[in-house]
């Protein structure tokens, strides 16, 4: 009888460490995914500030927003993408404006690409965050913490950051 | 001739900027010139007669902090739209790199252009997209001034330039004859000091270490403090038995500030960095005030080498207040400073820096409008 038990715990134990580590490979392709969107979204401002489509303080304002969010590292990273959503707001406030831009087919395609870049990014982080968010949960029972069933793997975080899409550009 | 200048910040928020043009239109105003300004400001009714509201700045990220700048579609046409109403001989920008004002004048403007740099705004190679931009729209300036060697940095290092150094001005003789306020005196001697309390670069921190071995030696001396800030905080930071002998003045007006630095026996600038010239050195010296500064590379400058004032290492309290002291025990070396001073300061009084500067612009309209570059779109047609 006892022995039967120990099977059973083994087997469970056995698959819930199974789990615990397939959701680390989910969290760590997902912050793949992220890293990949938020590259399209910072390359697709680059475009439109060195486009010709902006005024050039504006366009200095994107293209330095856009360039400190390819190349920092860590916290400053997150800020960094939340300086470019709100520079990018800034430089395309115009509702006017912007409609006359896409009266335009380049500046049309660019601006299209941009905002399909801000939406994926607002959508992978969401991804990644609810995978992060499972992880834990699982993580948090309590059998789990007592046999450290996840070994030394770091305890995953959200990314947080304003992800918003610029208003004139939601249509 | 008819000149138009173009100021980045807003007008009505106080700036070494914004008063370096407002003397500068005055000063050529009062030699027969017509001058227009171009500034952000929110209301055309409280700004002086020469000056065009170019409508609101806004607070936006740049360069790693929160800016507040004036950009987008409908400024550059306010813009444009000062140009044509101008018909400016030339146009003076002021801090061309800033994307802001006097960057979307020098797109759209046909006449020639000469630009000052400021500030030293250091930056890391993270700005290179930008850049490129800049670089293209700096192909329209004629003649490129920078204040000081600390902001020739930026245009030479990073964007190709090589500015003719003409420093900042001042009225020296309205500073000469501020006359000392009795009551901010101390029987001991005074000193004072101008900047922010709560930015440590502006020093305070390192002078308030050293105010309690001065007021130790110097019981009767007097700290006056003018700037803004939380006043109880920077209060809290000073032991309570010299606590009394500092005045905290708050943000002082150019007429409070003249008399605090003739009222002064030591204007101290204790400064640790971010200073691209330090005209108040300049103001303490006109006023009669001996200075004692940190050894910043720009108060260097202004000190003429340090001949005309006394220099510490940066950020070391101790040097600070052994000289101090120092200072204040010897009354004939103070009126030695006093007098060389005075004398050294007439380089940076308004009536040669203006002079300097106009010679740039007759130059620059000499050498007639650059070719523009057709990158940017006009926009409003």
């Amino acid at each position: 009888m006892i022995a039967a038990a120990a099977v059973l715990l083994g087997a469970y134990l056995s698959w819930t460490a199974g789990r615990i580590d397939r959701l680390h490979a989910r969290v760590d392709a997902a912050r793949a995914v992220l890293d990949a969107q938020l590259l399209r979204r910072s390359g697709a401002a680059l475009d439109v500030a060195s486009g010709g489509l902006l005024d050039p303080a504006s366009a200095v304002l994107v293209a330095d927003a856009a360039t400190r969010a390819r190349t920092l590292e860590g916290a400053d990273r997150e800020q960094a993408e939340s300086d470019l959503t709100a520079a990018l707001s800034a430089a395309l406030d115009d509702a006017e404006f912007v409609a006359r831009l896409r009266t335009e087919a380049g500046a049309d395609a660019a601006l299209d690409e941009l905002a399909a870049a801000c939406r994926r990014v607002g959508h992978a982080r969401r991804f990644h965050n609810d995978t992060v968010r499972s992880t834990r949960r699982l993580r948090g029972k309590a059998l789990v913490r007592w046999l450290r069933l996840a070994g030394r793997a770091p305890w995953p975080e959200t990314v947080e950051f304003d992800d918003s899409v610029p208003p004139t550009l939601e249509a | 001739m008819k000149i138009g200048m173009v100021c980045p910040y807003s007008w009505d928020v106080p700036g070494g900027v914004q008063v370096h043009i407002r003397d500068l239109a005055e000063e050529f105003m009062a030699r027969g010139h017509e001058v227009s300004v171009l500034a952000p400001g929110d209301d055309d009714a409280t700004m002086e007669p020469y000056v065009v509201s170019a409508g609101r700045a806004v607070p936006v990220p740049y360069n790693g902090s929160v800016a507040r700048l004036t950009f987008g579609p409908v400024s550059a046409s306010r813009v444009r739209r000062w140009l044509s109403d101008g018909k400016f001989d030339v146009v003076h920008v002021h801090e061309p790199a800033s994307p802001s004002l006097g960057l979307l004048t020098l797109w759209w403007a046909e006449v020639p252009v000469v630009a000052t740099f400021h500030q030293a705004n250091p930056r890391s190679r993270a700005m290179s997209a930008a850049y490129g931009i800049l670089q293209s729209a700096f192909e329209k300036i004629s003649a490129r001034i920078a204040v000081s060697e600390e902001a020739r940095k930026l245009p030479v290092e990073h964007l190709g330039g090589d500015p003719v150094l003409i420093p900042n001005g001042l009225y020296v003789d309205r500073f000469a004859a501020a006359k000392a306020r009795p009551e901010w005196q101390g029987s001991g001697g005074t000193l004072s000091f101008l900047g922010r309390l709560d930015e440590p670069r502006k020093g305070l921190p390192v002078l308030l270490k050293a105010w309690p071995k001065i007021f130790g030696a110097r019981p009767g001396v007097r700290l006056l403090v003018a700037g803004r800030g939380d006043v109880d905080e920077a209060r809290r930071k000073i032991p309570a038995e010299s606590r009394d002998a500092v005045t905290f003045l708050g943000a002082v007006s150019d007429e409070d500030k003249a008399a605090m630095l003739a009222s002064s026996d030591i204007y101290i600038a204790p400064h640790t960095g971010g200073e691209s010239f330090g005209i108040v050195l300049a103001e303490a010296m006109a006023a009669g005030a001996p200075v004692l500064a940190s050894e910043l590379m720009a108060f260097r400058a202004v000190l003429d080498g340090g001949r005309l004032g006394v220099l510490v290492p940066v950020g070391d309290a101790d040097a600070l207040a052994t000289e101090a002291i120092a200072l204040l025990d010897d009354p004939e070396r103070r009126q030695a400073m006093r007098a060389a001073a005075a004398v050294g300061v007439r380089r940076y009084d308004w009536a040669t820096v203006a002079e300097e500067i106009l010679a740039v612009y007759e130059m620059a309209v000499a050498a007639g409008a650059r070719p523009e570059s057709r990158r940017f779109r006009r926009l409003g047609r």
